[in-house]
């Protein structure tokens, strides 16, 4: 009896204790955003190595132009920013915070691609929600997740891992960041790489 | 036997009481919590809380009548589109003699390290003090509100600070809250 009531106290206040979600989600999205609750922080396996050229690709952009990753070749370092889906807490609370750092995309001759596995009317309405973006949001809904499987950052549910690429001009990766899926990757990992990329010989 | 039982059963409650404590937004009426801060080392800074340097406070060390807190974070559209409306709202309390000295402005990055408060600080030229909360500590100590969200509070008798305004979304006007923040607080 005091084993029992023991793990019922104890499981009980793990629950309490591991309950509250951290995210500071914007009013912005009000009551709109669905909370898939805590999910495993990992679940593809990267396949692409960082020294290796980055897999190519084309993908339909919000503004109806196709994407290809190659055009930007000896033009600009290219960071990709996958986010698992549209209105979900942490992914509606990462991109309009890049919507704020141009200058430190401009300032290392850098392009910013956001992409999602979600179709082009779904991301046409969630981004609406964030205001003018000012760089290419890339639907990679059908075939679903090519490109993010192509990159191994396709979940086994369907949806992308949060991850951060860093492409430089010459067509190569040159960091990898697949970050725990339930929290926003910290802006110095973008500012580090970004530098790092734009300062390499 | 029953002492065991009685004592898991006192932690069970301990356990419900902090989080509830934990989630509570503080509202009109209720104190502030205890939101502690890292030293400050800019002396303009320090000087305009009233604090002295080289080690932590808490709010309850900040020196004024009423003290605003805002809830912000540099990835909510909202608090970026607010933020000039804020940037306003200190430029008019510092422009007024009477309440220049009484009440105090700052805001607290919810989830946002250093270098993201700066990049906010820069891109809306914030001159009041920003604080980062990586962590989310105040933001659980608020409730985990959304952002935008603003609380203001008076000094009361303990020294601590009692909430007369509390309340989620942006400013947008800076002299119609000025005026309910004066109002509201008698100032």
């Amino acid at each position: 009896m005091m084993k029992k009531a023991f793990v019922a106290v104890m499981t009980v206040a793990l629950f309490l204790i591991a309950a509250p979600l951290t995210y500071g989600l914007s009013e912005a999205f009000k009551d709109s955003v669905y909370n898939p609750g805590e999910l495993k922080p990992v679940d593809s396996q990267l396949k692409v190595k960082v020294g290796e050229p980055a897999p190519d690709f084309t993908l339909p952009s919000l503004s109806g132009e196709k994407i290809t990753l190659s055009s930007f070749r000896d033009n600009k370092n290219v960071v990709l920013s996958f986010v698992p889906a549209a209105w979900t807490p942490v992914c509606s609370d990462q991109w309009p915070g890049y919507n704020i750092v141009k200058d430190i995309f401009d300032q290392n001759d850098a392009i910013l691609l956001g992409i999602t596995v979600d179709n082009i009317p779904t991301l046409y309405s969630w981004v609406r929600e964030m205001g003018q973006l000012w760089f290419p949001v890339l639907s990679d809904f059908w075939p679903h997740g090519a490109v993010a499987d192509a990159y191994g950052v396709l979940r086994s549910d369907g949806v992308t891992e949060r991850a951060l690429l860093f492409i430089d001009k010459k067509g190569v990766l040159r960091h990898a960041h697949v970050g725990d899926i339930n929290v926003r990757p910290p802006m110095q990992v973008i500012v580090t790489e970004l530098e790092k990329m734009n300062q390499a010989p | 036997m029953m002492k065991l039982i009685s004592t898991l059963i006192l932690l069970f409650f301990s356990c419900t009481f902090a989080f509830a404590v934990d989630v509570a937004t503080p509202k009109e009426g209720e104190s502030l919590p205890e939101m502690l801060f890292p030293a400050i080392e800019d002396a303009g800074v320090q000087k305009y809380l009233g604090v002295s340097g080289g080690e932590p406070f808490s709010v309850n060390d900040i020196q004024g009548e009423v003290v605003i807190v805002q809830i912000f974070s540099m990835y909510c559209p909202h608090c970026q589109a607010d933020a000039p409306s804020v940037n306003e709202l200190y430029k008019k309390i510092q422009n007024s003699s009477q309440i220049r000295e009484k009440i105090k402005l700052l805001g607290i990055g919810a989830g946002n390290s250093n270098l993201e408060v700066d990049i906010f600080r820069q891109k809306y030229k914030v001159s009041f003090p920003l604080f980062e909360d990586e962590r989310f500590v105040i933001h659980k100590q608020v409730g985990e509100v959304r952002t935008p969200y603003f609380i203001a509070a008076k000094k009361n008798s303990e020294g601590g600070w009692s909430v007369f305004y509390s309340k989620l979304g942006g400013i947008e006007n800076a002299d119609s809250f000025l005026k309910t923040i004066r109002q509201l607080s008698g100032l």
